[in-house]
């Protein structure tokens, strides 16, 4: 017995203490300093970064350009369609200083963590960029410690689907909403279906209801949170009850946006808020029950003055520190953000246009019905906190809202331990 | 009851084991030089088992007592963290962040569920597998026809990717799938907290037991016929024959697949990782210690390997255990064997 | 069949001379209702999920929630989508980076391998049983604590998006895997082999080259599939370590999208699940002898 132990211990050991002999090296290399901005004028070829370019869309743009610019022509850098693989594709780019990452794009929610480690180009002085064309909300992703990193690119906000056959008149409150849903329950079927799995589209949810209640999650800052507050709690209220009343059945506890699309393209679901993309689909798939009897609204309001503020989507462009052809890179954003640019990505590949006007261009809305519907919730909308923590303020904010929800705990107790838990995270 | 066999159980297997390899002629002329060769051959293993593993390791420890870079509150820009002492550590263990303990929503806050979840995972699993994987076994070892048919399918879920069973199963528990229609019930798979530990573990069961039905199956081959036959001669009822001669017959390659089994389970991701993400329940009710790596790693490398080699301490501490006091012999088996040679 | 016959003689071969032949018979007919009932529950436990895959992978997308148990609104087309590539899928290349980060994993372990297994099972040296010690670690090692490090390492040196990034983690649960089962096979050859080769002549390291290892083919063969096989299953590492261009089928299926980014198209997943699962049993189904003896070795004589 002694023997056949000590077999295994030694070699426990021996592992343990083989491996302390072998390559001490390599301590991880911390934050990045913030060097300052050089090749600011100079001009020459750059290249674009981007995730997939599922609807052969920025191809053909980037072609346009060139055609335009032989000296400062752009090469397109595909990624993959993964967010997480993009932004560790990025990160990786930006560690080793690689000066052929010139402009990239990137998600709503990096934008303050590249910026925080200084790897984004701020967009002052001779890179400042005329936003006044833009929706407000959407420059607001791209702005950390107030200062401009990233450019908006392409916008994203919540839609209310509901049921025109059953719902004449949509609901411009919640509580005309819950109001209505005597008719789900008489035609039985569910109310109300959002994001409420515990996951990305939670936050996205929770936080739409507190801001709706006219509460926020972090100050204006950007950093310090706020969500222990009498408005943050009647916003969370609103999804804690409705749900505790079976406005919004049990099973939307674990629906994530297909789940929810699903069910209401399948007659089970009277209210839905989702995104745009759901639009087309319900209008074709096959197995879509509601083809032609649903509409779509802005997200309710707390009162009928104002509509319910969404939670924003997108993606922005930004320029790395690191480019060596700044001047032309700065020109490419500005490419980026043409309304001529801007209309291309919304009638080829269905993204939500940044610049206001375009909303009510009616060859567009013709291409997309929603455009008109989608503005006003954009608007309104509120951007999820833009803080370089951002992975662990979702947690925060997921995690106690998912609880709440389930009634697991208070809703007092869920915004406490979400505020400390914000905290903790940005510590 | 004993069995007046004349030949137990224990003895048999002992007899078993040294049978295999007939004794070594000592001073064998094979003797010179082999001990060098020996250290040739295992060379090339040593040095890619110290890169793949041995260098990981010692990495993760070294940056686990790194700080993670934070940010400077004047500039709003990150600054690296330098020494962290044992703070990582004590981030897990005692739940502190910063100064004060973990609120819910961190994920240091998580770290003893999901210690609790891992283990909770582990143990029902193993159990659920061993005994249902016992009796496939049993049948197996009975079956006269339909042999080659019973092993093929026996091997389908061992086959099929975890990642893809994964997969399988979330379309198969989903809200409107085929589970609750079958079982006419709305269960939530994914989100109820009990609910969505049972479809790991379904899941996990349908994956593992065909593989411990396997390894107890040739376990089972081993006991020779005419040992049955004794006992049975004895007037030892199927039980009792199970009780008496099969359990203590099949016992050492039993534990073997129970400790492998249970380090294989108490790594458990790509089930949880893609069925629930680490979700349901109280919002992580199905986070084991590997999902928790992972959720960390972009919210900072050094605490992430921290936990990392925690989690790697533990499995360790739970081999050990089984080896020292549960009598897994698998060195053992190993140097039984090699009896011949010592 | 060979297996069938080996233990249908187990009870014939040797029955006590005083046993009545009418009891046998009886007993025969009482177990075999029995172990047929069990054998038709097992296939079904085992068989049900994955005719479940098959089923949906077959169905139109429109109606992927329908549940009639049997092959209802047939069609290919999941089958085109999981293929093709203009929704952002590289299914095929994720089948070709699959079987390039397999094949490659699996010649190195089970070059190294065989090698150390040789050396354990057959050589007597100093330190031998810390090597089969540290094998045995190695082989409980979780690969989460590999994951922290090589992630950021890999990231430094822009190994992400390589294949070495993924076949050097792979190696590190296939190397232990073939040492070990190939230890078993080794321990089981004749003890005679060497000594006649050394009679003849040869030195250790020539009976391990011209007498043992042509030998010890099928199991050398036989531990091959089973390295193959766990590395081709291998989904942790590979999801945090792979990009779009290396990404093998575990990690390509986990992250299948639709048309829009919200989207989850189920049929294609299960028809992609079905296309990666089929070579895997027509494998199994051919070798299943082998792969039992293999999984066997390593767990239980081993």
């Amino acid at each position: 017995m002694i023997r056949r132990t000590r077999g295994f211990s030694v070699a426990m050991a021996s592992l343990g203490a083989g491996v302390l002999l072998i390559g001490m090296g390599g301590c991880s290399s911390g934050g990045g300093s913030n060097t300052a901005g050089q090749n600011t004028n100079a001009r020459g070829p750059i290249t674009y970064v981007q995730g997939k370019d599922n609807n052969n869309v920025i191809r053909p743009l980037i072609d346009q350009w060139n055609a335009s610019h032989p000296n400062e022509k752009v090469t397109f850098k595909e990624q993959s369609d993964q967010a997480d693989q993009q932004h560790d594709d990025l990160v990786q780019h930006f560690q080793a200083k690689d000066p052929n990452y010139d402009v990239v794009d990137v998600d709503v929610v990096w934008t303050a963590e590249f910026a925080a480690k200084g790897w984004l180009q701020p967009l002052t002085g001779q890179f400042a960029l005329d936003t006044s064309a833009l929706l407000p909300t959407t420059v607001k992703t791209g702005t950390y410690n107030n200062t401009l990193y990233a450019a908006p690119q392409a916008s994203d906000g919540g839609l209310l689907y509901y049921r025109k056959d059953l719902v004449p008149t949509p609901p411009k409150t919640w509580d005309e909403m819950m109001a209505d849903c005597s008719i789900a329950k008489s035609h039985n079927m569910d109310c109300y279906a959002g994001q409420f799995a515990k996951y990305e589209g939670l936050t996205v949810n929770a936080a739409e209801a507190i801001n709706t209640a006219g509460g926020e999650i972090v100050k204006s800052d950007g950093r310090t949170p706020n969500v222990d507050t009498p408005e943050a709690n009647k916003g969370l209220s609103m999804l804690v009850d409705a749900y505790k009343n079976g406005n919004i059945p049990q099973q939307a506890i674990t629906y994530q946006e297909e789940q929810g699309r699903q069910s209401f393209e399948s007659g089970k679901l009277l209210f839905m808020r989702n995104w745009p993309y759901v639009y087309s689909l319900a209008t074709t798939d096959g197995s879509s029950v509601v083809k032609d009897k649903f509409g779509i609204a802005p997200l309710p309001g707390l009162d009928a003055s104002k509509p319910g503020a969404s939670s924003l989507g997108g993606h922005n462009a930004a320029i790395s520190q690191y480019s060596a052809h700044k001047a032309t890179a700065f020109d490419f954003v500005k490419f980026l953000e043409s309304a001529d640019t801007q209309k291309t990505f919304a009638t080829k590949a269905s993204l939500a246009p940044v610049i206001a006007s375009l909303y009510d261009d009616p060859t567009l809305i013709q291409t997309l019905p929603y455009l008109p519907t989608l503005k006003t919730s954009i608007i309104n909308a509120v951007p999820r906190p833009v803080t370089p923590f951002y992975p662990a303020v979702t947690e925060a904010i997921e995690t106690n809202a998912y609880a709440a929800i389930k009634g697991d705990k208070t809703v007092d107790q869920a915004l406490k331990d979400m505020q400390a838990a914000i905290k903790a995270a940005g510590s | 009851m004993s069995v007046t066999s004349g030949v137990s159980a224990d003895d048999q297997a002992e007899q078993q084991a040294q049978a295999s390899p007939p004794e070594r002629k000592q001073g064998s002329t094979l003797r010179k030089g082999e001990g060098r060769l020996g250290l040739y051959l295992v060379a090339p293993t040593i040095i890619l088992l110290a890169v793949v593993i041995g260098y990981p390791v010692v990495k993760a420890i070294v940056m686990s007592f790194q700080k993670d870079p934070g940010l400077d509150k004047a500039t709003g820009m990150f600054v690296s963290g330098g020494s962290a002492g044992f703070s990582n550590y004590t981030h897990w263990i005692l739940q502190r962040c910063g100064t004060a303990s973990c609120p819910p929503g961190t994920l240091g806050a998580e770290f003893w569920d999901s210690v609790g979840t891992t283990f909770f995972f582990t143990a029902a699993t193993v159990i659920i597998e061993v005994l249902l994987g016992m009796w496939m076994a049993l049948v197996m070892n009975r079956a006269f026809r339909g042999r080659a048919l019973l092993r093929a399918s026996v091997l389908v879920p061992w086959a099929i990717p975890t990642a893809i069973t994964a997969k399988l199963w979330y379309f198969i528990f989903a809200y409107d799938g085929i589970a609750n229609r079958v079982l006419h019930t709305h269960i939530l798979w994914t989100g109820g907290e009990w609910a969505s530990r049972f479809a790991i573990i379904i899941a996990d069961v349908w994956k593992t037991t065909p593989f411990i039905a396997l390894l107890i199956l040739a376990g089972l081959q081993v006991i020779p016929a005419d040992t049955y036959e004794a006992a049975r001669v004895d007037g030892a009822n199927s039980w009792q024959r199970f009780t008496m001669v099969t359990l203590p017959l099949v016992r050492p390659a039993l534990m073997v697949a129970v400790l492998f089994r249970t380090l294989d389970a108490l790594r458990i991701y790509d089930l949880p990782a893609i069925l629930t993400g680490g979700g349901g329940g109280t919002g992580h009710s199905t986070t084991t210690l590997s999902i928790l790596v992972v959720d960390q790693i972009r919210g900072g490398f050094n605490s992430a390997a921290a936990l990392s080699t925690l989690t790697f301490l533990l499995i360790f501490l739970v081999a050990f255990i089984f080896v020292k006091f549960l009598g897994a012999h698998v060195v053992q088996t190993q140097q039984r064997q090699q009896k011949g040679t010592i | 069949m060979a297996s069938t016959t080996a233990v249908g003689n187990r009870g014939g071969l040797a029955p006590a001379p005083d046993r009545p032949v009418i009891r046998r018979r009886s007993r025969f007919t009482f177990a075999s209702v029995r172990s047929y009932a069990g054998i038709v529950l097992i296939v079904i436990f085992c068989l049900l999920p994955f005719y479940w895959m098959v089923v949906t992978a077959f169905r139109n997308v429109g109606y992927t929630f329908d549940t009639t148990p049997w092959p209802t609104h047939v069609t290919l087309d999941n089958f085109k989508t999981a293929f093709s590539t203009s929704l952002g899928n590289h299914f095929g290349r994720a089948l070709i980076n699959s079987a390039i980060i397999g094949i490659c994993t699996t010649i190195l372990a089970v070059l190294a391998g065989c090698f150390a297994a040789y050396a354990i099972a057959r050589l007597n040296f100093r330190g031998k049983y810390l090597v089969l010690g540290v094998v045995l670690g190695a082989s409980m090692f979780p690969g989460v604590a590999l994951l922290t490090p090589l992630f950021q390492l890999f990231t430094n040196i822009h190994w992400i998006g390589s294949y070495q990034a993924l076949i050097i983690p792979d190696i590190s649960f296939a190397l232990p895997l073939t040492v070990y089962t190939l230890t078993a096979f080794f321990a089981e050859m004749p003890w005679e082999l060497e000594e006649a080769a050394v009679v003849d002549g040869c030195t250790p390291g020539q009976a391990f080259r011209k007498v043992i290892l042509p030998l010890a083919a099928p199991g050398l063969f036989t531990t091959a599939i089973l390295a193959f096989i766990s590395s081709w299953n291998e989904f942790l590492l590979a999801s945090e370590l792979s990009n779009d261009k290396t990404q093998p089928v575990t990690v390509a299926i986990a992250q299948f999208t639709g048309s829009q980014p919200h989207q989850e198209p189920y049929t294609a997943v299960m028809a992609a699940g079905t296309i990666v699962t089929v070579p895997l049993v027509i494998m199994v189904l051919l070798l299943q002898r082998r792969i039992v003896a293999g999984l066997t070795a390593g767990g239980v004589k081993g």
